[in-house]
């Protein structure tokens, strides 16, 4: 099944910020397969919420500079014409977003939102568009869903809405799914009734999804891979299995550190790991994390990026990869 | 439902119910740093500089002024600008440069009176409403709404119809317009204040009210009141001018910029120069009011919590 | 009901005997009584307002000391001009600073963004009554373009109607305008980084209708608050302008009340702003309630 839907080579980001420029995603490179789910993990400032938003030309172009490629099969989503661009959001890549309470229009009823996304892409007419828009708020469980056409966001609870976002994101079928933070701001029943929905919906349509998420109970639920951000880098990726039964990088390591049992979680927030990310105006010269890093066993820590390299054996069809000098590597 | 949106304070977010951290202190006062953010601020700063020329203008009005403002020449009546009167004569032969000048003083006289009347009145009640909130708010902030609907310019009017013209009835008049407003900004202010660390550490230990509202509450709520000044002082100049212009406010022979354009309205297609020079002062100094308070908002009072500049108008 | 003491009390306070005034040489003792009797004025304060409040109520505002008119057929007589001025202004108003704090968020910091600014602030600090004087001098004086004031019914003759409103009109709204744009400037800004906005693009919708749909409509619901606000100041703002241009208001009936003592009128006068003041706000409230989802139930 892995067909590879999204390729992402050498992605950069810098943004201009009141104290200069800021390496904000640094040479990031993935792919995401056809019906295959790959969580991006890190804390926040890492880069996850911008490197997604620059696939999509959605940071304001005044402010940030985006290099790299993207190509959604094999269409180059950062070189594109900006009317291409427009018809690849929606059918291409549908995209939820982290706050429900803010990311629909408080003043436009959730019919009228979801009918403009469908018939931006393709000549339907209002009431096929109204029909189709009742059936998706079906699909994602919202109860009684003609009736919700015609009402405001404010009337709707924040797991409601959170529905209604993935509705409006699936409208148009995307070949992908790009979830920000899409449940962390919903509480745990509903957090694991939009889990299985979207994880029902990637079986039958093959959707690709990446999920950014804090939440490892929710990466460990879902992901079939995962990258783990910092400061920008990735700094480790793998299957899920490899990177959290057997993490390489010290960062990664101190994540899981205080996690109980992955098995029996679902609720499990990261580890907390002491001290804060560097700012990306100011990036230690050597590895991202050596001012926080516990271990530092190697003189090259202070002054060399470590580059991303296979680190043990893998189980799986992917490699195990690891941005680190440390070398004591493999399981816990 | 009455009178201009107002913002509302944000709930202060970092009142807390437990635990006062020992660094809890109010800030410093930061005039050094305010003129510093200010000076960087070149259009803020042009109009401070232009402002403290005219205010010493004011000061020393009779010194300045060529000839003597009130001196009638009726030889040289309606005289156009020249080396000799570089704005020009009125039609009693007077140096309008000289009545420019001295209505310099007569116009930010009244600006000041008016201003700090409405400051201290409105402030107060805006303290006291902000401070005890419940009842005391409720009455106080009730009785401001009311004066806030009436329309401005007509409650100076029937002020002034009441007390008759004159200059500080022009000032009384235009400093009860203008108490709302700082009423509700200083009480806005206080609300945002009152809850913070510093000034709950405070009652913790004891303060009472009148240290806690002078030593806490009063310094850390200045800043909108500060940047709210500066912007009224702009409307209270304009004010004062329209209810001069309108026959209401300074009387003649005093050379105030209102009157003097009023009485050069007459001779508008003579001599241009008898209304231009006048209104002229007044948009500068205004302008120059206002451009100031713009600037002491950027540096001051980041959430903007003033009210928009012409909300008086 | 506040509002109507004050408007009363206030007006009991302006000094001299108004119906000494008003008989001016022809005083005689006997008239005078028959006059304060009829006007009331003999009676207690507090009976004096009740009356006063209670005709005022029933439409009945009291008799002018200066023309005998009812003070009511005298406000009559004015009001159409005063409407007519102020959503004239209103207009202008909304002409001007719609597109152009529109475009200054567009593009903060451009050149269209700096000169809208400097334009705006000139425009709140500039002298309505100073702008229409140089405004007369321009187009009545030396270009001979337009009257310089005075008024016409639309209904007797259209364009001089017109042209006697568009210089007045024009002034008032240029100031109402430049606070207006300053609004509309930081209320597009301030939409256009709303997260729904990014919702709405990641929707793949075009440009201009996220602009229009999720950017404008968004922004522009707050300037009914604002316009409301304006066009109440507006009312009691053209007095300046209404005498400058001879325009036959409300503003210029208060004037020359003052300057007579005739003060049912002025009491009339007043109270009628203020009633229009609360009218307004109440219809703005009313209007928002209908256009905003939110706070409709």
């Amino acid at each position: 099944m892995s067909a590879t839907l999204l390729e992402v080579a050498d992605l950069r980001v810098r943004l201009r910020t009141p104290r200069g420029p800021a390496e904000v995603v640094n040479g990031l490179s993935y792919t995401v397969g056809r019906g295959e789910t790959v969580a991006v993990v890190g804390e926040s400032g890492s880069g996850k919420s911008v490197s997604v938003l620059a696939l999509l030309g959605l940071l304001p172009a005044r402010l940030a500079t985006v290099t790299g490629s993207a190509r959604l099969d094999g269409e180059d989503l950062l070189t594109m014409s900006p009317e291409r661009l427009r018809q690849v959001r929606g059918p291409g890549v549908g995209m939820v977003f982290q706050d429900p309470m803010t990311s629909l229009n408080p003043v436009l009823t959730i019919g009228r939102q979801l009918v403009e996304g469908i018939r931006a892409h393709g000549e339907v007419s209002k009431a096929a568009a109204r029909e189709r828009a009742a059936g998706l708020l079906a699909e994602v469980g919202l109860p009684d869903p003609r009736r919700a056409l015609d009402r405001y966001p404010h009337e709707l609870s924040g797991g409601m809405r959170q529905r209604v976002v993935i509705a409006i994101a699936l409208a148009n079928n995307p070949s992908l799914l790009i979830a920000d933070e899409a449940t962390t701001a919903l509480d745990v029943t509903v957090q694991a009734q939009i889990l299985d929905l979207v994880a029902g919906l990637q079986s039958e349509h093959g959707t690709g999804v990446i999920w950014i998420t804090h939440d490892l109970g929710v990466v460990a639920g879902i992901a079939d891979r995962v990258l783990v951000m910092y400061g920008g880098r990735c700094v480790e990726d793998g299957t899920v299995d490899d990177v959290l039964e057997r993490p390489a990088h010290p960062y990664t390591r101190g994540l899981l550190g205080a996690l109980p049992d992955l098995a029996s979680s679902d609720d499990g927030e990261l580890a907390t790991v002491p001290g804060v990310p560097p700012a990306p105006t100011d990036l230690p010269p050597g590895c991202v994390f050596w001012p926080r890093c516990p271990v530092r066993s190697d003189p090259r820590c202070a002054t060399e990026q470590p580059p991303l390299a296979v680190v043990g054996a893998s189980d799986g069809a992917l490699p195990h990869r690891a941005a680190t000098w440390c070398e004591e590597g493999s399981p816990r | 439902m009455t009178g201009a949106p107002l913002p509302e304070p944000a709930a202060s977010p970092t009142a807390t119910e437990d635990g006062v951290p020992s660094t809890a202190r109010p800030p410093q006062p930061r005039w050094r740093q305010t003129l510093g953010l200010l000076a960087r601020n070149p259009t803020a700063a042009v109009a401070a500089t232009v402002l403290l020329l005219i205010v010493l203008m004011a000061v020393f009005d009779e010194s300045l002024a060529p000839s003597g403002p009130n001196e009638i020449a009726v030889e040289d009546r309606l005289q156009p600008p020249s080396l000799a009167h570089p704005f020009g004569t009125d039609d009693l032969g007077r140096d309008i440069l000289s009545r420019v000048v001295l209505g310099a003083g007569v116009s930010l006289r009244v600006g000041f009176l008016a201003v700090a009347f409405a400051l201290v009145v409105g402030g107060l009640i805006g303290l006291l409403a902000g401070f005890y909130g419940r009842w005391v708010d409720d009455v106080l902030m009730r009785f401001m709404d009311v004066l806030f609907a009436f329309p401005a310019v007509l409650l100076a009017i029937a002020v002034l119809a009441v007390r008759g013209p004159g200059a500080g009835n022009t000032a009384l008049a235009i400093g009860i317009v203008y108490i709302p407003v700082f009423a509700r900004v200083t009480r806005a202010s206080v609300l945002g204040v009152r809850e913070e660390v510093y000034v709950r550490a405070s009652r913790s230990v004891g303060a009472s009210d009148l240290r806690l509202l002078s030593r806490h509450v009063l310094p850390n709520a200045a800043p909108p009141i500060i940047v709210q000044t500066s912007i009224s002082l702009a409307f209270a100049v304009l004010a004062e001018a329209a209810l001069s212009f309108l026959g209401l406010g300074t009387q003649p022979p005093n050379p105030s910029w209102g009157l003097m354009l009023a009485e050069g309205r007459g001779f508008i297609d003579l001599a241009w120069w008898l209304a231009f020079f006048p209104g002229m002062a007044i948009f500068l100094t205004v302008l120059c009011f206002n451009l100031l308070g713009d600037g002491l908002r950027d540096v001051l009072d980041p959430r903007q919590r003033t009210l928009m500049a012409g909300s008086g108008r | 009901m506040g509002v109507s003491v004050i408007v009363f009390g206030l007006v009991q306070l302006v000094p001299g005997d108004p119906i000494r005034l008003a008989l001016g040489t022809r005083f005689d003792q006997e008239t005078y009584d028959a006059l304060l009797a009829r006007s009331g004025l003999d009676q207690p304060l507090v009976t004096q307002y009740f009356s006063w409040a209670g005709r005022a109520l029933t439409g009945d505002l009291g008799v002018s000391f200066r023309s005998g008119e009812t003070v009511t057929s005298l406000i009559a007589e004015r009001l159409p001009a005063t409407l007519t001025l102020a959503f004239a202004s209103i207009l202008v108003a909304l002409l001007i600073a719609v597109p152009l704090g529109t475009l200054s968020a567009l593009r903060p910091r451009s050149v269209v963004d700096r000169v809208a600014t400097v334009l705006s602030q000139i425009g709140i600090s500039v002298p309505e009554f100073w702008m229409a004087i140089v405004l007369i001098l321009v187009f009545a004086g030396t270009l001979g373009w337009l009257p310089s004031g005075g008024y016409v019914p639309l209904t007797e003759d259209p364009a001089g109607w017109a042209q006697r409103l568009l210089m007045p009109a024009v002034v008032t709204g240029v100031v109402s305008g430049s606070v207006i744009t300053r609004f509309v400037r930081s209320s597009v800004l301030e939409a256009l980084g709303a997260d729904h906005v990014r919702t709405a693009q990641a929707k793949g919708l075009p440009g201009r209708q996220v602009f229009t749909w999720h950017v404008l409509r968004n922004a522009l619901l707050p300037l009914v608050t604002v316009t409301g606000v304006q066009l109440a100041y507006l009312l009691s703002g053209v007095v300046v302008v209404e005498i400058v241009f001879a325009w036959p208001g409300l503003g210029q009936l208060a004037l020359q009340a003052v300057q007579s003592r005739d003060y049912p009128v002025l009491q009339g006068a007043i109270l009628l702003f203020a009633v229009v003041f609360l009218l307004i706000n109440l219809v703005v409230d009313l209007l928002y309630t209908a256009i905003d989802p939110r706070i409709r139930r």
